[in-house]
């Protein structure tokens, strides 16, 4: 899914509002996978996105120290972006419970790739400037993100698995 | 433009979660319609122990135990007359019903029918995957005539059945289709259903990971927004669903019918009524 | 001239004769002047203008069976009646009125030996312009029977209103009419008691049943059309919402019994009401809401059976299905009332039952309860200290299903913050999360079971009555019919005891014990071909050696005179 278009924020507050949100939706992603593959006892995988759940959790407490005094006082319930789900927030239906490390922090690093081609976009048509520097602040630390997810794809050889080698069939439980 | 609310919401998606962690298959389409459940009450603001959902038997119907609300884990296919009890003797209360193709349209075909013709506020979520996941992978009366499974080898041959055709039939009030990659969008659905009184039928189009992985990239390049705006007429809504792609997304129709609510009349002691058996 | 205990008279014709509305017209215009009664209707297959036939039974004595036989039959023709032979004993000490310009008379009538009295009804009816064939017979019974002409007519303008004084009128003609014409016959005249009737009720044992619930608390009914048991719905239909409650008529049985789960998961006590088929439908559920812990009240309306058997005539043969239908270990409550007035007692001890200890409770009534109209004395008012537990306040960690010791757990109800939960068929723990566990399966199994076995059901449990070596075991609907025995037995200086079960399930094996205490023998008499409650007794229960089933399957009432024979004369091997 792709970022889609930028949205108009009609004040720094508002794009506050919205990016964290976006790390809020990103963190909670991530440990909801983490706890289906937990179920699915796939307990690397688990791991693998508890760690990346950790990682926007902080990005969201760097977005509330960055923000200081224009921190908006609730966070929105309902902050829209125009693709159905957060750019940085990986599809429910993109994981499976035999997949791999890799697959799974390439699955990782296509969302910080979002997110960073989301707030790169912001930056780039933001009118307030106040706007498009914290913008491509945000850009930057996703950025950096994908570099430490590819860091960590290093440590795990090409492995990918057909799903459809699964030696074990479904089960029966209702 | 993207407004700050001058308020703090008064709740958030994650209050109606429970600490009971799902067994839905990872990629399983019903971890985004439990998602979009939960931002559905958050936009709403119903406090958690307000609302309560009813399901039946089958993967879809395992939702109310993961919510903070009250939950009602049912029978299988009797989930809309449990939610009618429920919601004629409490209507106070939200009521949700939770329900999959096999649950919904098979084993409680029946119910369905009698409830869109009660139409008592009801708001009926349809995880339709087209396929039975909790037996292995059975056709359910969604499934395509040629889905070839180890009980119907070859497929079944028989015509899927409508499901929006026959709620529109039988006299349901509100009528949407979702699709659950789109968590957000399912949920204005579905907190659109709840919104509209009477009852509220809203398919879910939720691919099957395991028995269906076709549907996983299929229906996200299939499913597209309706082209057309709601009707609130029905002649205009049947048309539309009879020769509905089975793809479109978003409220198909909503009516103006009056909810079915039966009240008390009186409050009298029991013993007022004495004097009808007294000679 | 000796006068007899009870008067027992039918009243048969073809419908539109107006067989029904007569029989009803009799029993007000009798117990207007003092009389006890009871009437049953038996009726052909067609939904109009079949045979009909009321039976009536009217005593100075409050009477809720029927005798052995009839005093008088009154048949306005012939169509069919031989359909009710077996349900009419006559004797050579019957009277049968009829009209000669009915035809032949059958077999069985004749057989009888039956006096015979003929008046030419139909004839006199037409005589009297705007009259029926049906208010000339009420004559002839009144005259016969030693009721005064003017209770017949009294009771006549109650029924079609004083509103039409033009029909009034003619009733009250072809009653005098009746009454002149009536044949000089010696049948032994009631004595009237011409006490005030002030104080009594009349009622069936459906209404009895429905107010019962509705003295219990139920606030809720669902409910599928069925016979015999649908004058529940009817009746609560109209006064459920005189008391703050709602009823809804579901789609089929699977929808009611899950539209009261629902309800009752809600907050308020509910109820269904159906028969035999209508019972097989909801079993699934009803081990759901054991499961689960739902209270609520299924009141089974027996008929025939088995499938859709004879729907218009009792027999006791549910039991089974009861007790043994759910699947899995799913102890529950079976209660039977022991006559029709005892439909409102035991209706309003099962509301409670279900209630306190939050399982369903099946009420075993029967079409010979149901559908009677006794005239009785005003049952006394019972007051049970009906509780669902509650959560006493929001906390933490709320746990629906706690093993308590009494197996009971607080119910928290939908609105009520901090209490949470899911309810569930699937086996789960003490918070109500599915679980697969041995150990919680077994946890909460127990905890169910414990609900029953350490309740004390208290008195209500039975209805013990008298002294003997012999004792009679029995329950539901063939209590009446045995008292009648056991107190015949006794005026002929015979002691028997009698023992009528209204708590089925759980089993009381200790009370029961400690009411044989002293008793040699015992009989076990119920109404099923196979001796279901017979096996339900040596099955849970231990009796005397000398312990004999008697058990014969519907349609035919058990009569005392048989038990009578088997308390005199023992069973036949």
């Amino acid at each position: 899914m792709n970022g889609g278009k930028p949205a108009a924020f009609d004040s720094v507050a508002a794009f506050f509002a919205q990016a964290l949100a976006i790390e809020v939706e990103a963190a909670e992603r991530y440990t909801l996978l983490a706890d289906q593959m937990e179920v699915h006892n796939n307990k690397e995988i688990a791991a693998i996105f508890l760690k990346m759940a950790a990682i926007e959790s902080e990005h969201r407490r760097e977005i509330v120290r960055r923000a200081g005094d224009t921190l908006p006082t609730g966070i929105p319930a309902d902050v829209s972006w125009t693709n159905p789900d957060g750019p940085e927030a990986i599809a429910f239906e993109d994981v499976h419970y035999l997949m791999t490390p890799r697959q799974a922090l390439l699955l990782a690093r296509f969302n910080e790739e979002r997110a960073a081609r989301y707030f790169e976009s912001i930056a780039a048509s933001a009118t307030d400037p106040r706007i498009s520097a914290f913008a491509a602040e945000m850009a930057t630390d996703e950025r950096l993100h994908v570099s430490w997810v590819d860091q960590w794809l290093e440590t795990f050889a090409a492995d990918e698995l057909d799903r459809a080698d699964d030696p074990d069939p479904p089960v029966y439980s209702e | 433009m993207n407004m700050i609310p001058a308020t703090a919401p008064a709740f958030k998606p994650a209050d109606y979660k429970s600490s009971v962690k799902p067994v839905w298959c990872p990629g399983c389409g019903d971890h985004s319609v439990l998602l979009s459940f939960q931002r559905a009450l958050a936009e709403l603001a119903l406090p958690p122990e307000q609302v309560a959902i009813v399901s039946g038997i089958g993967c879809s119907s395992r939702i109310p135990a993961y919510t903070n609300c009250y939950g009602f884990h049912g029978v299988h296919g009797r989930s809309l007359a449990l939610a009618s009890g429920l919601k004629v003797a409490r209507p106070d209360l939200t009521v949700l019903v939770a329900s999959g193709d096999g649950d919904g349209f098979s084993i409680g075909g029946n119910h369905l029918l009698h409830a869109c013709r009660r139409n008592i506020d009801l708001t009926y979520i349809v995880m339709d995957n087209r396929i039975y996941g909790m037996t292995k992978g059975q056709p359910s009366p969604t499934t395509e005539p040629d889905w070839d499974t180890a009980i119907s080898p070859g497929g079944t041959g028989l015509s899927p059945f409508h499901p929006l055709v026959i709620a529109l039939a039988s006299g349901a009030n509100f009528i949407a289709r979702g699709f659950a990659g789109n968590i957000g969008g399912c949920a204005k659905l579905i907190a659109e259903a709840v919104r509209t009184p009477g009852f509220s039928f809203v398919q879910i189009l939720s691919p099957c990971v395991t028995f269906r992985p076709d549907q996983q990239r299929g229906w996200k390049d299939l499913v597209h927004p309706a082209a057309v705006p709601e009707t609130d007429d029905p002649a205009r809504a049947a048309r539309r669903l009879m020769t509905d792609d089975g793809f479109n997304i978003g409220v198909l129709y909503r009516g103006k019918r009056e909810p079915y609510q039966p009240a008390p009349k009186a409050y009298l002691a029991p013993s007022h009524l004495e004097a009808e058996f007294a000679l | 001239m000796n006068r007899p205990a009870s008067l027992s008279i039918a009243l048969t014709g073809s419908g539109g004769a107006g067989v029904m509305t007569a029989g009803q017209t009799l029993l007000d215009a009798a117990t207007s002047s003092g009389l006890y009664g009871l009437m049953t209707r038996s009726t052909g297959p067609q939904i109009r203008g079949g045979e009909a036939a009321a039976m009536i039974r009217l005593s100075s004595h409050p009477v809720q069976s029927h005798g052995d036989r009839f005093d008088i039959l009154l048949a306005l023709d012939f169509d069919n009646v031989e359909r009710f032979a077996e349900e009419l004993p006559l004797d050579s000490e019957s009277l049968i009125v009829a009209d000669p310009a009915a035809g032949e008379m059958p077999a069985f009538l004749k057989a009888s030996g039956a006096a015979i009295g003929l008046v030419p009804m139909a004839q006199l009816a037409k005589s009297i312009a705007g009259s029926r064939i049906s208010m000339v017979a009420l004559g002839i019974l009144a005259r016969i029977i030693g009721l005064p002409e003017s209770a017949v007519i009294a009771a006549v303008a109650e029924s079609i209103g004083r509103k039409k004084p033009e029909a009034l009128a003619a009733s009250e003609k072809a009653v005098m009419a009746g009454s002149a014409a009536a044949p000089e016959v010696n049948v032994p005249k009631l004595a009237l008691p011409h006490t005030p009737r002030a104080g009594r009720w009349s009622i069936t044992g459906n209404e009895a049943a429905a107010f019962g619930a509705l003295k219990g608390g139920v606030k809720f009914v669902a409910g599928y059309p069925i016979t015999p048991a649908t004058e529940i719905l009817e009746w609560m239909a109209a006064a459920l919402p005189q008391c703050g409650g709602v009823l809804v008529q579901a789609e089929d049985e699977l929808a009611s019994i899950n539209m009261i789960i629902g309800a009752s998961f809600g907050g308020a006590p509910s109820l269904t009401a159906t028969a035999g088929p209508g019972l097989s439908l909801m079993t699934e559920a009803i081990g759901l809401a054991v499961a689960s812990e739902i209270p609520l009240v299924i009141v089974d309306v027996m008929r025939s059976g088995p499938s859709t058997g004879i729907a218009t005539k009792s027999e006791q043969s549910d039991l089974n299905i009861a007790v043994y239908g759910l699947h899995g270990d799913a102890p529950h409550v079976v209660t039977a009332p022991l006559s029709v007035a005892d439909c409102l007692l035991t209706a309003q001890w099962s509301v409670h039952l279900a209630e306190t200890l939050q399982t369903p409770v099946i009420m075993l009534s029967d079409q010979s309860l149901g559908q009677a109209r006794v005239v009785i004395d005003r049952p006394g008012d019972l007051a049970f200290a009906t509780q669902r537990l509650a959560p006493e306040a929001a906390s933490v960690g709320y746990a629906r299903y706690a093993t308590t010791e009494s197996g009971i757990s607080a119910m928290s109800v939908p609105g009520f913050p901090g209490g949470q939960y899911t309810a569930d068929g699937l086996t789960h723990n003490a918070r109500g999360t599915p679980t697969s566990q041995a150990k919680d399966h077994v946890a909460q199994l127990d905890k169910r079971q414990r609900k029953l076995d350490s309740f004390d059901f208290g008195a209500h449990w039975a209805e013990i009555d008298g002294e003997g070596e012999l004792a009679v075991l029995t329950w539901g609907s063939s209590t009446e019919p045995l008292r009648e025995a056991i107190a015949e037995a006794r005026a002929g200086g015979t002691d028997v005891k009698l023992i009528a079960l209204r708590l089925i399930a759980p089993a009381q094996p200790g009370r029961l014990t400690a009411a044989l205490a002293g008793v040699k023998r015992v009989i076990v008499l119920e109404q099923s071909h196979s001796g279901q409650f017979w096996r339900y007794l040596r099955a849970h229960y231990d009796l005397p050696k000398d312990a004999i089933p008697i058990h014969c399957p519907g349609p035919l009432p058990i009569r005392p005179g048989e038990i009578l024979t088997y308390i005199q004369q023992g069973v036949p091997a």
